[in-house]
């Protein structure tokens, strides 16, 4: 099917900021060392059930330069904890995952609610780094850590009436202040056609920079699709249902003029209100132009042959 | 200090300019400490528009404070308030041409003819520029009573503003809603003498 590794066969220390990886591979001694209990003090700022570990390295890698972990924690569009690009990182500062579970419905032989290590096996994980680009045209470039959602899904058995897959956020405005507010349609919903879903590109994330996913940034599983817009990218989840007709999404049911449902990267399809053409690499001052499918043409052209990007934007 | 000593003070004016160039020099400041955040540019885009149109409602607040307060001082104040207000627009313009268009003056116009929100914005900086050119003794003698139907131009200056703010909001309309209530009830408090003086003028014809 799709070569994944011709393009992207370089070795992380290529791509990876010396003291990134220099930090990283202090980590993964002292964890293998030091041992759970201490591990857990060592990190106070998480307090995820599901901790990443070890992980394959670099499985899919970029040329361009990874932008720093302060900014990528610090920045974040997660308006269950606030609208400001700041708020998630301190207003998720207490949100606990602990016993995380995810409930899979719809049109599967295995429906349930699973523990999240019974989803997504820590053996199995596996660092990838995709370009995130953001609808509203800024980007960056993150090393997630998670596991292809298409052999979760495989896992699940879906019937031949799985046409499309929906994903939910928790709903609950007490550990999610942001909810308090009606900015949005509460839960946040989200969804892919199946064959965007099995996409091989499609990650189920539970870490980035080599350690556990924090708070804001969509602890402890969120989705990872690199050709479409953040927003896509859900967070928190808490939902998996395998339909036969397209999901609503939050985005969608807010602004449909706005925001369609394939919501690809996409240059020569502006934002009403703004344009798409070029974005604003977080670290960089003057702007870049914006590839197509976010630079993943190659890759992921193929599922819209017959689709009118224009229309179905 | 009385309210009326306060503003008719020596230092008043000083202590306005100081107010006014405070923002500035904090952003300045934590430019150079790196300390904007992991978008700095969307920062100062955002910090310099905010300010523009902060010190324009404030501008625009001062004749109803003379009003309310009985104490005419405050208009001493109006125009270094309005020529920061420019000068905050300036620098918000400035910014984006740099950052976002890359001084290409083509990008420029595309954007501003493209998107309504951006046309908005620049046409009240365009309009800013009269009145900032016009804010000085001579031109205020010259000009005569052309002066102050020129200056009504602020107020079609604040609703673009106001607008340019709303309209880029992607869903959270809490911010720009609460200056544009500011800006109401500004319009709304001039709305009164406009109509007494139409009243004046309707009996001074009959």
């Amino acid at each position: 099917m799709i070569k994944l590794k011709k393009r992207w066969e370089i070795s992380e220390s290529e791509v990876t900021p010396e003291s990134l990886y220099r930090q990283r591979r202090e980590f993964i001694k002292a964890a293998s060392t030091i041992g759970g209990a201490m591990l857990l003090n060592a990190w106070p700022a998480a307090n995820a059930s599901y901790r990443v570990g070890d992980y394959r390295k670099g499985v899919i890698s970029l040329d361009d330069e990874i932008t720093g972990e302060e900014d990528v924690t610090a920045y974040n569009n997660f308006y269950e904890f606030g609208t400001g690009k700041e708020d998630p990182r301190e207003n998720s500062k207490r949100f606990m995952t602990d016993d995380w579970t995810v409930v899979v419905s719809g049109a599967c032989e295995k429906p349930g609610t699973y523990g999240l290590e019974d989803l997504i096996k820590p053996s199995e994980l596996e660092e990838r780094i995709y370009r995130l680009r953001c609808v509203e045209a800024w980007s960056m470039v993150i090393p997630w850590v998670g596991v292809p959602l298409g052999s979760i899904l495989r896992e699940l058995q879906p019937t031949s009436a799985a046409r499309y897959v929906a994903f939910k956020t928790l709903h609950d405005p007490v550990r999610m202040p942001g909810q308090q507010r009606a900015v949005l349609h509460w839960p946040y919903r989200e969804g892919l056609t199946i064959a965007e879903a099995m996409h091989p590109l499609t990650l189920l994330s539970v870490g980035m920079y080599g350690k556990t996913m924090p708070n804001q940034n969509g602890a402890p599983v969120r989705l990872v699709v690199p050709w479409k817009y953040g927003f896509k990218s859900i967070k928190s989840i808490v939902g998996i249902e395998f339909t036969e007709v397209q999901p609503l999404t939050s985005w969608n049911m807010s602004i449909p003029r706005e925001y369609g449902f394939y919501s690809n990267v996409n240059p020569e399809v502006d934002h009403p209100r703004w344009s798409q053409k070029r974005e604003r690499r977080i670290g960089e001052i003057f702007k870049r132009d914006t590839l197509m499918f976010n630079g993943y043409e190659e890759e992921v052209a193929g599922l819209y042959d017959d689709l009118d990007l224009s229309v179905n934007f | 200090m009385t309210l009326s000593a306060a503003l008719k003070s020596a230092y008043a004016k000083p202590v306005v300019h100081l107010l006014c160039l405070a923002p500035l020099c904090l952003l300045l400041v934590a430019a150079f400490n790196d300390a904007l955040g992991a978008n700095p540019v969307e920062k100062l885009t955002h910090e310099t528009g905010e300010w523009t149109l902060r010190l324009l409602l404030v501008t625009l607040s001062l004749s109803p404070l003379r009003q309310w307060t009985g104490e005419a001082a405050w208009i001493r104040f109006r125009r270094i308030l309005g020529l920061y207000c420019y000068f905050y627009c300036c620098c918000h313009f400035s910014i984006w041409f740099i950052a976002d268009h890359s001084l290409d003056p083509g990008s420029m116009i595309e954007d501003i003819v493209k998107r309504p929100y951006i046309t908005l914005g620049f046409s009240a900086f365009l309009l800013l520029l009269p009145l900032a050119l016009t804010s000085n003794q001579a031109m205020i003698r010259r000009l005569g009573k052309k002066w102050k139907s020129l200056h009504q131009l602020v107020y079609l200056v604040l609703l673009l503003g106001v607008l340019h703010f709303i309209w880029q909001v992607k869903t959270d309309y809490l911010e720009p809603t609460i200056y544009a209530i500011i800006a109401m009830i500004l319009l709304i408090h001039r709305v009164g003498p406009i109509k007494r003086l139409k009243l004046k003028s309707s009996t001074v014809a009959r």
